[in-house]
């Protein structure tokens, strides 16, 4: 990895910097809307209260997190313009298209429902105030797939035309660009992912909490949802994974080869399980294989030829040129790695969950738990080994509900280092998007104050995460129960009752 | 009409909705320290545009996102060209948004005068650096033949640039104190009434001097009518709000703001950024533009959305219009 001090090794770090940063938050808030308007669904139909509380308490962190998802979002908008002002010219005709949509159809959707959704409690009738939360949620998917599809875009540019006039990429077909198979795959894998990502975080929460036998009604219900969701997500992130990796395959073959470590093309690939690879020799000192995988993963065929680094390398030096095609391969073959490790283990956390809480119908009704019981592992009580495994589950949810957030980060940081040395793939390079006129004195003031600032937000929110994620679900009054049946409602009437909800 | 002037048209609505709307919500983060004498006051200041100040953001991202895909070259000198005071603006932003959000959710006093800070420093400086941006573009700036701009730092910073700032920091200062009229009741309205006064006056003669500063320098016979409904809306604005009607001067000095941003856009056209090198180097509607297409599928979008944008913001403000005050803020930790 080369770490000279240019402006476009710093503008590629800060680029890192701030992307990963703002996607720690992005499945997060696009998941836990998504599961607080399913607990307000639930308390608007059955008017209980375990589930005003909890759409309250997941409500809340949900509001800690898109606060910062927000304000690290705008960043991204702009950097493109700051440190990429050639790549701004070169393909703003196709990228800023997707960027505008998303600007005009979905963030004015999240964040004017969301401010809403915060004050309305006392000022909107009941089902009005719970569209509000499901229209925040509808906007952050939206969001999610117009920045996908243009990401896609540079992962596999379609629907364009070079204009040598121009000396840029121009839009012949929008409809290619928002519908093309990598947007599609894309799309899908980044949102399963976030699915999981918060159900991992709610059953992490939940379990601390039934640990300490504390808030059980609205923990039980809290973590079977998010059981649920993290297998049902899970099998989705996996299908997709596997989908958007024969895309991959057939559209960027380096990227693939790369994650593989597989360095010489041929018949029956096999799938590396461990490598240790020697970037300068060309070939992999140590590596423990399983035979025919990696050719069945690619293209559904166990005999299928797959292409190497090098002779990948070959092909697309005769297409573009002499010069360096190879990503960086360690960060490619771990990457891959360490984002199926921290997602398979998410995945079988939550199945592992979901069958030690199954409803055993039957049971003797005198050993199920009761409504308001810690679950001994929810009602498998009878059995014994509920009661010895119990602890350890809680102790093990606890412990992975960050591994799917590391997993999307080393998702994003395996898709986007293997289009290197390309920013569009086949297209424009790297070196030939950073911005002209912006000198290495500016782009690294900016990166340190980018990752300085970042970092110090960081520890605050952490802290506010831990401390209401402690405190649990707040205890209901009165005013927290009733609504108002006017849109509004009545400025005389109640003229000076205090605010259900403000800053 | 060529679509990129329509473009240019929207974008110049996206800014004067931006700076409308998200003017007075700056404003209001100015006062916390100008207005409010204890910790209750600042926070009914807040909610005031609690509900809103995020929606109102994102006609900045719009206006961003929109000069991206309609003029990508445009985009690109302004943003690579004016880095570090943009660098500037994100920092606020981020701060602004997070410091609005963590506020209230801790009790200690240092926690939350900490972040009361933010909110003053936050919405004080991003109106003057946009004030002092947009007077370099209405100026021009040195822009060399492959539309990079070639100037430093300091080129950004001349007399009538600071004047820009400070014009358009003190007329958001102004709005957002008579929004606060409009929205609060009890003493706290009462003295946002007496600081709009107050600054009125000053707001009306720095913005004159500036608007008559830019028709002078780059105005023309377009641009003439906005530089004096600009200052007519703002006097108006004043006068109403020395006569206790609210309503208008709000409404007044929304429109003053308009028409200052309708000054900047009718004195740039066709141009878009201006090079003060040679004036063949400047960047135009026309040299700056996406191609048609994308401009089609963009206005399509931009007319479908818009409508509908304006409608459910319009509703948030219709569902909050109550006035607040202190005794309206619940005794709980928030």
């Amino acid at each position: 990895m080369q770490l000279a001090l240019e402006p476009l090794n710093v503008a590629r770090w800060q680029f890192g910097v701030t992307t990963v940063y703002h996607f720690l938050f992005v499945p997060l808030t696009i998941s836990l809307s998504a599961l607080t308007a399913g607990l307000q669904t639930a308390w608007v139909r059955t008017g209980k209260d375990t589930y005003l509380r909890a759409t309250k308490f997941w409500g809340k962190l949900f509001l800690i997190n898109i606060a910062m998802g927000v304000a690290t979002g705008i960043v991204q908008e702009f950097q493109f313009g700051m440190n990429w002002s050639d790549y701004s010219r070169f393909v703003g005709d196709i990228f800023g298209a997707p960027l505008a949509f998303e600007a005009l159809i979905a963030f004015f959707f999240e964040s004017t429902f969301v401010g809403l959704w915060i004050f309305g409690w006392d000022r909107l009738p009941k089902r009005i105030h719970l569209a509000c939360i499901w229209m925040v949620s509808i906007g952050t998917i939206l969001s999610a797939y117009f920045i996908l599809a243009a990401n896609s875009w540079m992962q596999h540019p379609v629907g364009y035309t070079y204009n040598p006039r121009t000396k840029r990429a121009e839009l012949t077909d929008f409809w290619a660009v928002l519908t093309q198979n990598t947007a599609l795959a894309q799309f899908f894998h980044t949102m399963s992912a976030s699915f999981l990502t918060g159900a991992a975080f709610v059953i992490g929460i939940a379990a601390y909490h039934l640990a300490r036998r504390r808030h059980i009604s609205v923990m039980r219900s809290s973590l079977r949802l998010a059981l649920v969701v993290a297998v049902v997500a899970g099998a989705l992130t996996a299908i997709s994974g596997d989908t958007l990796g024969k895309v991959m395959f057939k559209q960027q073959p380096m990227k693939m080869a790369a994650a593989e470590a597989l360095w010489d093309g041929q018949k029956g690939a096999p799938f590396s399980v461990f490598a240790v690879g020697n970037v300068n020799k060309g070939h992999n000192e140590v590596a423990i294989d399983i035979p025919n995988l990696l050719s069945f993963l690619a293209d559904d065929n166990f005999t299928s030829y797959v292409g190497g680094i090098k002779d990948v390398e070959k092909a697309e030096q005769q297409k573009y040129g002499p010069g360096d095609y190879r990503p960086d391969v360690p960060v490619e073959y771990w990457g891959f790695r360490w984002m199926i490790g921290f997602g398979v283990v998410s995945i079988g956390v939550g199945a592992a969950g979901l069958w030690l809480t199954r409803r055993r119908f039957w049971l003797a009704p005198e050993k199920r738990t009761g409504e308001d019981e810690v679950p001994h592992l929810m009602l498998t009580r009878g059995i014994g080994l509920g009661e010895r495994l119990s602890p350890w589950y809680w102790r093990a949810a606890l412990l992975t509900m960050v591994f799917p957030l590391l997993a999307n980060s080393w998702g994003w940081i395996f898709t986007e280092t293997g289009r290197q040395p390309w920013v569009v793939y086949g297209v424009l390079r790297t070196k030939d998007a950073v911005s002209p006129g912006v000198s290495t004195g500016e782009v690294v003031t900016s990166l340190i104050t980018f990752t300085a600032l970042y970092a110090l937000l960081a520890v605050v929110e952490i802290r506010l995460m831990v401390k209401y994620a402690k405190a649990g679900p707040p205890e209901l009054t009165d005013d927290d129960r009733r609504s108002p049946t006017r849109i509004g409602g009545d400025p005389d009437q109640d003229a000076d009752r205090p605010m259900a909800f403000s800053y | 009409m060529h679509l990129h002037d329509a473009w240019f048209v929207i974008i110049a609505v996206l800014w004067t909705g931006y700076f409308f709307l998200e003017g007075f919500d700056f404003g209001v983060g100015v006062l916390t320290k100008l207005l409010a004498r204890d910790r209750a006051e600042r926070r009914v200041l807040i909610n005031t545009i609690g509900p809103v100040w995020d929606g109102n953001e994102v006609w900045l991202l719009s206006a961003g996102g929109a000069t991206f895909a309609a003029f990508p070259d445009w985009y690109a000198t302004l943003f690579s060209g004016f880095y570090l005071p943009l660098l500037l603006i994100l920092v606020c932003l981020i701060l602004r948004g997070v410091a609005f959000e963590y506020r209230a959710k801790r009790p200690e006093e240092r926690w939350q005068r900490n972040w009361e800070h933010t909110i003053f420093w936050t919405s004080l400086l991003p109106p003057l650096l946009w004030g002092v941006a947009f007077a370099n573009i209405v100026h021009g700036v040195k822009i060399d033949a492959n539309q990079e701009y070639v100037g430093g730092l300091w080129d950004l910073l001349g007399g009538y640039a600071l004047l820009g700032g400070l014009a358009t920091l003190a007329l958001f200062t102004f709005h957002g104190a008579v929004f606060v009229a409009l929205k609060t009741v009890g003493p706290i309205r009462d003295r946002a009434r007496t600081l709009a006064g107050r600054l009125g006056a000053g707001t009306v003669l720095i913005v004159a001097a500036y608007l008559v500063w830019t028709q002078v320098h780059s105005g023309n016979g377009r641009s003439l009518p906005a530089v004096a409904l600009a200052v007519v809306a703002l006097a108006a604005a004043w006068t109403a709000n020395r006569a206790g009607r609210e309503g208008w001067a709000f409404g007044f000095s929304g429109v003053a703001i308009a028409a200052m941003v309708a000054t900047f856009f009718l004195a740039l056209f066709p141009d878009v950024m201006p090079s003060t090198l040679n004036s063949s180097w400047s960047l135009t509607v026309g040299n700056a533009s996406a191609t048609p297409y994308t401009l089609k599928i963009m206005t399509w979008c931009a007319a479908v959305a818009t409508p509908l944008v304006l409608l459910y913001q319009g509703w948030t403000y219709w569902v909050f219009r109550k006035r607040i005050g202190t005794q309206h803020l619940a005794n709980a930790a928030h």
